[in-house]
């Protein structure tokens, strides 16, 4: 070393410990994380992913409410028993829409990455009413109030402003509304749109017919709406695997 | 240790101390009986009740806040206030600032509780709370750092006791970690509800970045910081070796910001860094034990305090309870062990090592140390420090066996086959084999709490001897003692 160091000079003089620590801690989380956010590699591009509709946030929404990540991960891990039980590995690109990330951390209950279409509308209402109905030695709560709560959906527009401030392509004009038919076809774009956000979700009530009563728009036509998308926007009959594969 | 003889007496801030330490006794109170009852929902899942405040999903938030923010946080504050203010022989800096961070950080545990209960959350583990609240956080943590570093200018003595190193770091570390993983977009100025700025494989990086930093340095750091100013007076001896604390704070602050990609093992984040989390993570080890064996070997030459001194056994204890889960952490990070224990008990268990065994019984020790110093008087039992000391270490032990069981067993039966190739278990047959480790859990953590309640009765004792013999003797003569 050129001159001799003591750390003696660290010990005496508080702006020195503050910076040098400063500078301890912080490397770390640069090299780390900063490249995610420069790098193209970070997601795929693969077709099919879209932003959610207005009805789906909306259940995404509840889904955080009530904590469903404290026991529920959406996170398939490239494993034989994983792509058995669940079905495909995630990518990364499946999750590109998803502020906050719901990978979760704990399997008290199955992952839920892939649950979409595998059970019918019905089975999810009469579980989320009371799990141990379908489920006997189920130890999840019972979410009544989900049937009864009607869903508060008057902010939805400002939802998806919020959304579209941290890059979710939602469209506000005519331009945006023009890209969003050339990525997402016509009749997403449509749902896309902000301006029609109450319409598209009511009529995605309609349609879909989630909780049984078309009558009533309850929290669980958005959570069920949510629950059914979840894993399925991806075909992966049309991805060949090396394609994935140098993104791991 | 930095504490020679100062010319003139200082009369030391320790009202905002006595009010952080008595909260700390609260907070652990509520939020181990919330840990108590979530898990006991867990194993009794009727519990629930149908309310939707105190349904499991809502609820653990609310354990996890108490007991991390809540209770090892106003330790924290307390703990790094008495230090801070002993080894630099100078009264706190601005202690109206002080006050501020006693209210507003009280506030933001309430309202964190509340808000989750009725649904306000970001959704991301241990950084639940919602924009407005995360904002009176940052108010908080600045003012912290302000009368922190304010009081260590002042300080009459020429070093910066180690203890505060590690305070300092803490301090710094959780404001670097809160403001940037909590970037959000409020949905309106009105509105509680945000979207993260981060999407996806990017938000779930920020996140176990902050999450395991949370770690590190809230619940390790700064805890190191107690046990370098606890451990040395306790025992009555200097700390082992000053060289060996210098190393293990530098190390332990350069590594610990790269490990927290092992909590994303195999998901959808590029490889090569959740290998460099994994080979941080087993490097981690050396720090970590630097740090166990600087306090356990402080108390070389005096063993025998170990069977004599009830609080030292809980700092003893605590220690070891530290260099068990920086073992079993490094172990969990390998790739193909990890493969394993994610998403299982396993995890939960490790945790509650770390924060049972290191956490809450180095807070335990020094709050026994601290209290009755504080209202200048002697604990009201040591008998029943004997009591709390067993019934915590028979807690986190069953609590942790139980974790193990069903942790291990849970990641064995998701990837079971049978002779054909299929998978041998349904998840939900593996739900009801945790059934009895889930009940023994539930024990554990009762067994936890109830030591928890001996401690608060035994300061609670301590204080009001405090405060009677106090207005019993006039206050000159206690100025002449």
């Amino acid at each position: 070393m050129m001159f001799k160091f003591k750390h003696e000079a660290l010990e005496t003089n508080t702006g020195l410990l503050l910076v040098a620590t400063m500078m301890a801690i912080s490397i770390g989380g640069l090299v780390e994380i900063a490249p995610l956010f420069l790098i193209e590699d970070t997601t795929e591009k693969v077709e099919g992913v879209r932003p959610y509709t207005p009805l789906e946030q909306m259940g995404r929404d509840i889904y955080i409410r009530e904590g469903c990540y404290t026991c529920h991960s959406q996170m398939v891990r490239p494993f034989r028993d994983e792509q058995l039980r669940y079905g495909h590995y995630s990518l990364a690109v499946e999750s590109k829409y998803d502020h906050p990330f719901q990978w979760g951390s704990k399997r008290t209950g199955p992952d839920l990455a892939r649950l979409g279409g595998k059970y019918s509308n019905e089975w999810h209402v009469q579980h989320l009413i009371a799990p141990r109905s379908v489920v006997p030695e189920s130890v999840m709560p019972n979410y009544p109030w989900l049937m009864e709560n009607r869903l508060d959906y008057a902010d939805i527009g400002q939802r998806m402003r919020a959304l579209r401030a941290v890059g979710v392509p939602y469209s506000i004009n005519e331009e945006e509304y023009a890209r969003n038919v050339k990525d997402f076809g016509p009749e997403m774009a449509a749902q896309l749109h902000i301006p029609n956000a109450r319409e598209s979700l009511l009529a995605q009530v309609r349609a879909g017919n989630y909780d049984g009563d078309p009558s009533f728009v309850s929290e669980m036509d958005a959570l069920v709406a949510y629950l059914q998308v979840l894993g399925t926007m991806v075909d992966f009959s049309k991805i060949k695997p090396e394609t994935l594969v140098k993104f791991r | 240790m930095a504490t020679g003889q100062s010319q003139v007496a200082v009369q030391y801030d320790y009202d905002i101390v006595k009010k952080f330490a008595v909260m700390s006794l609260v907070w652990a109170v509520v939020g181990m009986a919330v840990g108590v009852y979530i898990a006991s929902q867990l194993a009794w899942p009727f519990l629930n009740f149908d309310i939707p405040y105190i349904t499991f999903g809502r609820f653990r938030p609310v354990h996890t806040s108490a007991v991390i923010f809540g209770f090892g946080g106003s330790a924290l504050f307390a703990t790094s206030y008495y230090v801070v203010q002993r080894t630099c022989q100078t009264r706190l800096w601005a202690p109206g600032l002080a006050t501020f961070t006693f209210w507003g950080w009280q506030a933001v545990i309430v309202l964190a509780a509340l808000s989750y209960m009725l649904g306000y959350s970001q959704g991301r583990e241990y950084a639940e709370m919602e924009w407005p609240i995360d904002l009176l956080i940052l108010f908080v943590w600045v003012a912290y750092l302000a009368v922190f570093l304010g009081t260590l200018m002042n300080r009459r003595q020429p070093h910066i006791y180690v203890a505060n190193w590690f305070y300092l770091a803490f301090i710094l570390a959780t404001a670097l970690l809160h403001v940037f993983n909590n970037l959000a977009v409020p949905v309106g100025l009105f509105s509680m509800k945000s979207y993260s700025l981060f999407a996806g494989a990017q938000d779930a990086m920020t996140q176990w970045w902050y999450g395991h930093n949370a770690v590190g340095f809230f619940l390790t750091a700064a805890f190191l910081g107690m046990m370098y100013y606890f451990v040395p007076k306790q025992a009555g001896r200097p700390i082992y070796s000053y060289r060996l604390s210098i190393v293990h704070f530098w190390a332990l602050s350069f590594m610990y910001m790269w490990v927290g990609t092992h909590h994303l093992h195999w998901t959808a984040i590029p490889d090569w860094t959740s290998t460099l989390g994994a080979t941080f993570s087993i490097m981690l080890l050396l720090p970590s034990w630097g740090g166990m064996i600087n306090g356990i070997m402080t108390l070389s030459g005096a063993w025998d305090k170990l069977r004599t001194d009830p609080i030292m056994r809980f700092m003893i204890v605590a220690l070891s309870f530290y260099g068990m889960s920086t073992f079993e952490g490094p172990l969990m990070s390998l790739k193909d062990v990890n493969a394993l224990s994610h998403y299982t008990d396993w995890t939960v268990g490790h945790v509650h090592s770390g924060a049972l065994g290191w956490v809450a019984m180095i807070s335990f020790g020094s709050l026994y140390h601290m209290i009755p110093r504080l209202w200048n008087t002697q604990l009201y039992s040591e008998r029943l420090v004997n009591v709390h000391f067993w019934l915590a270490t028979i807690g986190v032990l069953l609590y942790i066996t139980a974790m193990w069981i069903s942790g291990i067993s849970q990641g064995l039966m998701w990837r079971a086959f049978d002779e054909y190739g299929n998978l041998q278990y349904s998840f939900v047959e593996s739900v009801a084999a945790m059934h009895p480790f889930y009940v023994m859990r539930a024990i554990g953590g009762a067994f936890f709490l109830t030591g928890m309640l001996v401690m608060a009765y035994n300061c609670f004792m301590t204080i009001r001897q405090g405060v009677r013999s106090a207005r019993l003797v006039p206050a000159q003569t206690v100025a002449a003692a």
